[in-house]
């Protein structure tokens, strides 16, 4: 078993303002090496872990902790959780216009260095991890140099992310419902993308409500989020059996 | 006589130190605080001005006092008491040595980059800077005299050039034409004068930065330039760094003028005193700038506007001459209690005539930021085109951007396109860049430098970069 990359500890999150808990007492650990899972039902909070790991405004943890390689994530800014190697695709990629992929990837790449306390890409690598990498998720090349994902279709908005991913090898990654909206062509592409990052140094965190994506990347464990907690676990074969049977006959135990 | 010799540019590099030495002799020079025909005849005469420059500043202060400051702007401030400012003074030093210059200023001019160099020059402490760039200067002045441009002061155009000067001052913008370019063009301290002959393209960007003997670039700043037929120049203003002045008001004249074929560039960086957090201080920015286009010729404005407690400026573009091109290009940045209120005029009254406008306004702040506009087609304008897109991008929910675009149309076969957006910087936009590692303060400055790039892309490569730079540092902690 590899180290404990992501620890999170009983965590309870709110949403600022409304004082509305969504996540009440949750608990995984990921250790280099694995990809796991989280399904569940709609509105169940997956979402929301991912933000709140990720840190963005609008929530408050209000117990609880989260960290990498032992390090608290909740004192760090967001940059800064990047920084220590924390990625998170998004469900819905944000269109910046004006400022190319290929200038936001190496302000970021190199945002990471300077972090690192590692020198900064030269022009003629950086061009050439591009290459590289857009070869690994079949990211057509004018799609680096054009605004970040402005005028992308669907599956390029998703096709990117995960370039950004490879081209910032992140220590734990978390793909938020990457495959929806993705045809069976772009899901293989995005998978397979995903397949040759992932290696014995870091860790993949998929949300899903679809098993599809998991006859891809197949899952060391898989998590069922509801009503803000894990409330099951076990291997691939857990996500075959939410596929014929849903989430009821876990929900409904906890409800009655 | 067409230019400076080297001799002649060591004289005038000696009276500058000179100045310098005997900074209180000058001082005590100072005009007595009002504005009346003395005064008037006192600013001539100390500029030893010939005759027809004095009944011109005399001629204008009689239009002048029948005026009223206008109100019609979509700003608010405390009018200036007109008869409480001094008039003419000669330039001073404003801080005795490099020790005595505020931290907060040095930290601003080392953030965008500026040597230590420049920023003793541009803080007025540096005698050695000067001389280290005398033979810069000279080989500069030399390449431009040898093409016969003439790039001066504007007191030493009169002086050497006064029939250039008299032949093209105030056609552009009349003496009466508003309040401010009245009382500009009857107090006028100096400014920049520059002529480009037939069919010459001058071969560099021509920077008020770069002129050797500037005294500061002064209240009432007076700039004319005159692009003979076939010629082309790119004329640059301003500087990046942080420019404080005691004095509040500024009501400078800008007169460009191009002849058949011929194209003006001007690109003008305004970052001025803008006033505190709190909105106290800062400068008063009335300016009037003017570009008259004869046939075939072209005039283009770029501005970056980040400076200024009150900013009152409309870069406009006469297109008189058939198939004449007007562009504006602008990005303005309002910050705490500033104001904004500029855009741009596009008067066609030739045929075939064109004219682009692309204004990005910023508010952050409590501030309020305006676009105005006037797109006006003439009778005779047959086939006039004109672009006009203005987008507004609000940092905070305290400001306001508002945008006041007009149209007269007197030609049916015109074509008018307006394009025109308001957004709020996203939150989204900005964790999206964190999660990527950007810290806020790099996001945003990376979310405004996308939004206002086709207007940096106008700027000279270097400008740009500075731009952007300054962009940066003007909306740090802005977003709320």
């Amino acid at each position: 078993m590899g180290k404990t990359l992501l620890d999170i500890k009983n965590l309870h999150a709110e949403i600022e303002d409304e004082g509305k808990a969504i996540l009440k007492g949750l608990n995984l650990k990921v250790n280099a090496g694995e990809v796991h899972a989280i399904m569940g039902p709609n509105g169940a909070g997956k979402s929301t872990l991912a933000s709140v790991v990720a840190g963005k405004d609008g929530y408050e943890v209000t117990e609880g902790a989260i960290e990498m390689e032992g390090k608290d994530l909740l004192d760090l800014d967001p940059d800064e959780r990047a920084k220590e190697g924390l990625f998170l695709a998004f469900q819905y990629p944000v269109e910046i216009p004006g400022v190319s992929n290929i200038n936001f990837l190496r302000t970021s790449l190199n945002e990471i260095k300077e972090y690192r306390k590692e020198e900064p890409i030269s022009a003629k690598d950086f061009m050439a991890l591009v290459r590289e990498k857009s070869a690994l998720v079949e990211l057509d090349a004018k799609l680096a140099s054009r605004s970040v994902n402005e005028g992308f279709s669907g599956g390029e908005k998703k096709r990117n992310e995960i370039f950004q991913m490879a081209m910032l090898e992140p220590k734990v990654a978390i793909l938020d419902e990457t495959d929806s909206g993705l045809d069976i062509d772009a899901l293989r592409i995005v998978a397979a993308g995903v397949n040759k990052l992932k290696n014995e140094n870091n860790a993949v965190i998929l949300i899903t409500h679809y098993q599809r994506l998991l006859d891809y990347i197949v899952p060391d464990f898989v998590h069922v989020l509801a009503d803000g907690k894990i409330v099951k676990t076990g291997d691939k074969s857990l996500a075959l059996e939410l596929e014929e049977k849903g989430y009821d006959w876990l929900t409904d135990v906890k409800t009655l | 006589m067409s230019g400076y010799t080297e001799e002649e540019l060591k004289e005038e590099l000696k009276d500058q130190e000179y100045k310098f030495g005997f900074t209180t002799d000058i001082e005590s020079e100072k005009i007595p605080a009002g504005l009346s025909e003395e005064v008037v005849r006192m600013i001539s005469a100390k500029k030893n001005e010939p005759e027809w420059l004095l009944e011109y500043r005399l001629n204008a202060l009689r239009v002048w006092m029948e005026m009223t400051e206008p109100e019609w702007a979509h700003v608010k401030y405390e009018k200036p008491d007109f008869q409480n400012i001094s008039y003419f003074s000669a330039p001073k030093k404003q801080y005795e040595s490099w020790e005595d210059v505020d931290p907060e200023m040095k930290a601003t001019m080392d953030k965008l980059g500026i040597s230590l160099d420049e920023q003793k020059k541009l803080t007025g402490v540096a005698v050695d800077f000067v001389m280290d760039s005398v033979s810069v200067a000279t080989s500069f002045k030399e390449k431009l005299s040898e093409l016969g441009i003439i790039f001066s002061s504007f007191s030493e155009a009169v002086q050497n050039h006064p029939e250039l000067v008299r032949k093209y001052l105030g056609t552009v913008v009349p003496t009466q034409d508003n309040f401010y370019a009245a009382l500009n063009s009857a107090v006028f301290s100096d400014g920049s004068f520059c002529y480009i002959p037939k069919g010459v393209k001058c071969p560099m960007e021509l920077s008020t930065y770069f002129r050797i003997n500037e005294s500061g670039t002064g209240q009432f700043e007076r700039t004319l330039v005159v692009a003979d037929e076939g010629s082309y120049v790119s004329y640059l203003e301003g500087c990046t760094a942080p420019m404080r002045d005691e004095n509040q008001l500024h009501a400078a004249v800008v007169e460009l003028i191009a002849l058949d074929n011929a194209e003006i560039k001007y690109s003008t960086v305004q970052n001025w005193f803008p006033g505190d957090k709190d909105g106290k201080g800062g400068i008063f920015n009335f300016v009037t700038k003017r570009g008259m286009c004869h046939t075939n010729s072209k005039i283009s404005w770029t501005q970056v506007e980040t400076g200024s407690a009150v900013t009152w400026k409309y870069p406009s573009c006469i297109l008189k001459g058939d198939n004449s091109i007007g562009e504006f290009y602008s990005v303005a940045v309002t910050n705490n209690y500033q104001q904004a209120d500029t855009g741009t005029k596009m008067i066609h009254l030739g045929k075939n005539t064109k004219s682009t406008v692309i204004s990005k306004g910023i508010s952050a702040g409590q501030s309020q930021n305006s676009y105005r506009g006037l797109i006006q087609i003439a009778k005779k304008a047959e086939n006039a085109r004109n672009f006009t897109q203005c987008d507004s991008l609000l940092m905070t929910d305290r400001c306001g951007a508002h945008t006041f675009p007009y149209i007269e149309c007197a030609n049916n076969s015109a074509k008018l396109e307006h394009e025109a957006t308001t957004s709020k910087i996203g939150e989204d936009q900005i964790f999206y860049c964190q999660q990527r590692g950007l810290s806020e303060e790099k996001a945003i400055g990376l979310i405004v430098n996308g939004y206002v790039k086709e207007v940096l892309n106008k700027l000279p490569m270097e400008f740009a970069v500075e731009a952007q730079k300054l962009l940066a540092i003007s909306l740090e902690n802005s977003v709320g």
